[in-house]
């Protein structure tokens, strides 16, 4: 049977040289996601039926001689964040179970036209609010490299998947590090566009000014191919941006010699694993070797952007999640009159930590605190933003550890929030300043995974993706798979 | 308001009026604005607030909106911001409506403008504090079938709504209302809304406090549910009297929210301030901020139609008008187009101005309707005019034919033709049945020859019986005079 950790890439290629089916990559999919998910629950939803189905379609069109679209009969797995038709999408939640949007996301649209199959949903922290995916209220998801790890979060289902070849490739979304995280603590790369260059339409909103849908994959390659079909303007969300998509993959190998990256000692402080400080600091010399200038750059605000970040994205979250009333969709607890439906319904529904995170928007929010706390983490939120738009003066890209940490253990962090969200600390000021982000694997610390991060500056993810390539290129680690997917 | 004037206590009133844009599609999504349509079919994700749907601005909208904060002389803020104000209510499908607040670094669409209204002989400017945008709820249901529930209907969630508030310049209940016709004949002649608030296309909320006379500002209280000017004017009136009844007392006033009980006549506490909800208005992050560019302005600035009060002056110098009529044609801008279409066919203003505000309105008051839902055309009102001119027919025949025209989809001459209603204006054909008549009543006669006036008009009105008052009332004045001289 077919390989399925397999560069999506290599899937296409194979595909257009008829050396296997679309049927035959989806059944390899499928087969796998059989024999190894109900130990990794990456998945929340699969339909092997229709994946099978959209795939002969493909074949058959392919048979007739057809023109075919450059994703044709490629599988994809998606966060299930982001809304597919008549497909259930939970958010990873009781008060959305059942509910199946009646309309796909934009980022749907363009990936079913691109001709790419749909797998199933991936399992995430409830409405995309965690780090460990240990937040969904259909159970964890486990880190492939070690079961009795957490895979990250908050796209943890996705990055699992693709990590165990139970997916070629992977949607998920980012708010403060939810793509770039897991990636890094499951080995593959993960890419977090700049905010406005993926449309949010059919996102399941968490932090509406920091949401973006990214590329999950084994390859920078494979993610510069899932990003041209996503990325652009979308008529439907007033955010995107109306800034000209470049061709991902032309530039990719021309290397980056000259190319100056920004080293940020504020990215060395206190709370990094030394295991993750040393593979970072290797990965920086590969890339010096490969012709990059690395400069030290300031980032003094980066102290500030967490704590910035959990006002911002609540008191968004507190609004963006008010809409869970029970009246129009998903769960409904009966009571005598609506406010106390209303609020059955939310006590109900609603895990422990998106209780938790709504209570701190509301309050941020309220008459008398608005000033001292939204309006005040808005002003910081600018000042994280200059601190990027003053190192990118002097240098190409910023680079920082994707995490501060490799995967932990399920249960270490979850009765600690604070310490769970520092997982977040390198992630989240990206989010912040919306810039590009880009994890890649550098390396591994107690046989666990490392993610190098590399930023780019507002819509220059070719970039991003030229140096993450380089080094990839340079480095073995993007072919190591866990021994998981080895033994199976 | 015996009680507020015994006490020299001065009435402040500012209102705040939501007036629906009349726009093809909603606010922030593609369904269409209509009425009637069955409930939930005029809606889709994005005005469902349905996960994931995101808003994306209506640009016709914001035109409209320009349109009224040019037309109002305000300030519009090249960058205005929309914001999000929270609070739970199944009529409101995100459970936030998305609106303009003001914040000093993201104003409104517009602010600090001003409408003028005469009052007893007085212009005043009343000042108009913002103008914004904001999406409207849809509608709860409460139907009376024994089970316990409610239905909500979408299809007016997210309708395209222009707020425009007023600073407390208003000085009495009648000056709310003639500032709210003024606004409305404003709002229907820049074609943004058809400002009906009986159908909820305009509705109006009112502040109200009374001052002292050393000028101490009082304690005011918001009054809602005021469907109709005749509402507004006794709900305000109502609550003046109330608020200084209480004075009068020594009780304070509370900062409340009332609503006018239309059957009973009074106000009633709804929510007070304590119990006030915190909208945490925030920047809606869904949306970028707003660009007006100046070119944008200049091409609406253009456009502006005629505005009421260019209209109301122009009426009064150019075409002769009283102020009265005037104002009544101005005040309902399709009775004022009705006029302007007959003075192109009939060009004397007065006459056209007399018959619309008088036996026109008559028959519409009558029958309910407006002036476009009737059989009545500039061109039809102009050839009835006409006949009356060229002596064809009477202005009493004209007048009786009117409710018929109205009605009637066929020219004026055909019904005078069909009822027989043409002027008898054949000077033998009339001197017949004066003579007839002279013979009949020799009485009359003989008092008028010794100078009884009245006795003629008397004579005159038998001719009209004896002809079916078809007879030109000029001549038989004439051939009366004669026979009775010459006799």
């Amino acid at each position: 049977m077919l390989d399925t950790l397999l560069p999506a890439a290599t899937l296409i290629e194979g595909l257009r040289r008829r050396d296997w089916s679309a049927l035959e990559v989806v059944d390899a999919y499928l087969a796998r996601i059989e024999a190894l998910d109900g130990q990794l629950r990456a998945y929340l939803h699969v339909d092997p039926e229709a994946a099978r189905a959209e795939a002969r379609r493909w074949d058959e069109r392919a048979a007739r001689g057809e023109p075919l679209p450059p994703l044709a009969g490629i599988p994809v797995a998606v966060k299930d964040n982001i809304c597919t038709r008549g497909v259930p999408t939970t958010c990873g939640s009781r008060i959305l179970e059942g509910w199946r949007p009646p309309y796909d996301a934009t980022v749907m649209v363009r990936l079913r036209q691109a001709g790419a199959v749909l797998l199933g949903k991936t399992n995430l922290d409830e409405f995309a609010m965690g780090s460990s995916t240990e937040n969904s209220a259909f159970g964890p998801t486990r880190n492939p490299w070690d079961l009795s790890r957490v895979p990250g979060g908050s796209s943890g289902g996705s990055a699992a998947a693709v990590a165990a070849g139970l997916a070629p490739w992977a949607l998920g979304t980012d708010t403060g590090g939810s793509i770039r995280q897991p990636a890094a603590l499951a080995g593959i790369v993960g890419l977090k566009p700049t905010y406005g260059r993926v449309s949010r339409y059919g996102l399941v909103a968490y932090g509406s000014s920091l949401d973006q849908i990214g590329p999950l994959t084994r390859t920078v390659r494979d993610a510069a191919l899932l990003l041209q079909v996503i990325a652009g303007q979308d008529p439907l969300d007033a955010t995107s941006a109306p800034v000209p998509v470049p061709d991902y993959t032309a530039a990719l190998g021309e290397g980056i010699a000259g190319l100056r990256i920004g080293v940020a000692r504020e990215g060395r402080g206190e709370g990094l694993q030394p295991g993750v400080a040393a593979a970072v600091e290797a990965a920086l010399e590969v890339l010096a070797g490969l012709g990059a200038e690395l400069r030290e750059v300031r980032l003094p605000m980066l102290d500030y952007a967490l704590a910035t970040y959990y006002l911002v994205a609540t008191a968004e979250a507190s609004s963006n999640l008010a809409r869970y009333d029970g009246v129009r969709h998903g769960l409904r607890v009966p009571a005598p009159d609506v406010v106390e439906m209303f609020a059955r319904t939310r006590a109900a529904g609603f895990g422990a930590e998106v209780k938790r995170r709504i209570m701190l928007g509301t309050y941020a929010l309220s008459s008398g605190f608005y000033d001292a706390f939204y309006l005040k983490a808005q002003r910081a939120r600018t000042l994280v933003r200059r601190d990027f738009e003053a190192a990118f003066r002097e240098v190409d890209l910023v680079a920082l550890p994707t995490s501060p940490t490799v995967a932990f253990r399920l249960g270490e962090r979850v009765d600690d929030p604070l310490q769970m969200y520092l997982a977040d600390i390198f992630t989240v000021p990206v989010n912040m300043a919306g810039l590009p982000g880009i994890s890649v694997p550098c390396g591994f610390a107690d046989g666990l995974p490392v993610g190098l991060q590399l930023i780019g500056r507002p819509f220059d993810e070719a970039t991003l993706l030229r140096a993450a390539h380089a080094y990839e290129q340079a480095t073995p680690w993007h072919r190591r798979a866990p021994a998981l997917a080895a033994a199976a | 308001m015996r009680a507020v004037t015994e006490r020299g206590l001065q009435v402040v009133i500012g209102l705040e009026i939501h007036a629906q844009l009349l726009t093809a599609s909603k606010m922030f999504c593609g369904c269409a604005v209509a009425f009637g349509a069955p409930p939930n079919t005029l809606v889709c994700p994005v005005c469902l607030g349905l996960p994931g749907a995101l808003p994306v601005p209506n640009r016709r909208a914001v035109e409209l909106g320009l349109r009224t904060a040019l037309a109002l002389g305000c300030r519009v803020h090249p960058r205005s911001q929309f914001h999000r104000k929270n609070y739970y209510y199944p009529d409101l499908p995100k459970n936030y409506q998305i609106s303009q607040y003001q914040y000093m670094d993201h104003p409104p669409l517009a602010t600090d403008g001003w409408l003028e209204i005469e009052v007893d002989g007085e212009v005043r400017a009343i000042r108009i504090r913002r103008v914004h945008l904001e999406e409207d709820t849809g509608k709860l249901l409460h139907p009376q079938d024994g089970r316990p529930r409610s239905l909500v209907d979408y299809n007016r969630s997210g309708v395209p709504l222009m707020e425009i508030v007023t600073q407390p310049d208003l000085r009495s209940p009648a000056e709310a209302r003639e500032f709210l016709l003024e606004l409305r004949a404003l709002l229907q002649t820049l074609e943004v809304s058809a400002g009906r608030m009986e159908e909820g296309t305009l509705r109006v909320d009112a502040n109200i406090s009374l001052r002292q006379p050393d000028g101490t500002l009082g304690t005011r209280t918001e009054v809602k549910n005021l469907n109709s000017l005749r509402a507004l004017e006794r709900a305000l009136t109502f609550e003046a009297e109330r608020q200084a009844g209480l004075l009068a007392q020594g009780t304070p006033v509370v900062q409340e929210t009332r609503h006018w009980d239309e059957r009973r006549q009074v106000t009633f506490s709804t929510r007070t301030k304590e119990e006030a909800e915190d909208y945490r208005y925030f920047p809606e992050p869904d949306l970028v901020p707003l660009h007006i560019d100046e070119a944008w302005l200049d091409a609406i600035r253009a456009s502006l139609p005629e505005l009421p009060a260019q209209r109301r002056a122009r009426y009064v110098t150019a075409l002769g008008l009283g102020r009265h009529e005037a104002n009544l044609i101005v005040r309902d801008p399709k009775l004022a187009a009705f006029f302007e279409a007959t003075l192109a066919a009939f060009p004397q203003p007065r006459t056209v101005a007399n018959w619309l505000v008088g036996d026109v309105a008559g028959v519409l008051h009558a029958e309910g309707r407006e002036i476009d839902q009737t059989a009545l055309t500039p061109a039809r009102l102009a050839d009835l005019l006409r006949l009356v001119e060229e002596g064809r027919i009477s202005i009493r025949a004209a007048k009786e034919l009117l409710p018929e025209v109205m009605r009637r989809d066929d020219p004026p001459a055909a019904l005078v033709a069909e009822r027989g209603l043409e002027q008898l204006s054949d000077p033998e054909a009339l001197a017949r049945v004066v003579d007839e008549v002279l013979a009949a009543h020799s009485q009359p006669a003989e008092e008028y020859r010794q100078g009884k006036d009245r006795a003629l008009a008397f004579l005159v009105g038998q001719v009209m019986k004896r002809t079916g008052g078809r007879a030109n009332p000029d001549l038989v004045n004439r051939l009366l005079r004669e026979r009775l001289r010459n006799a």
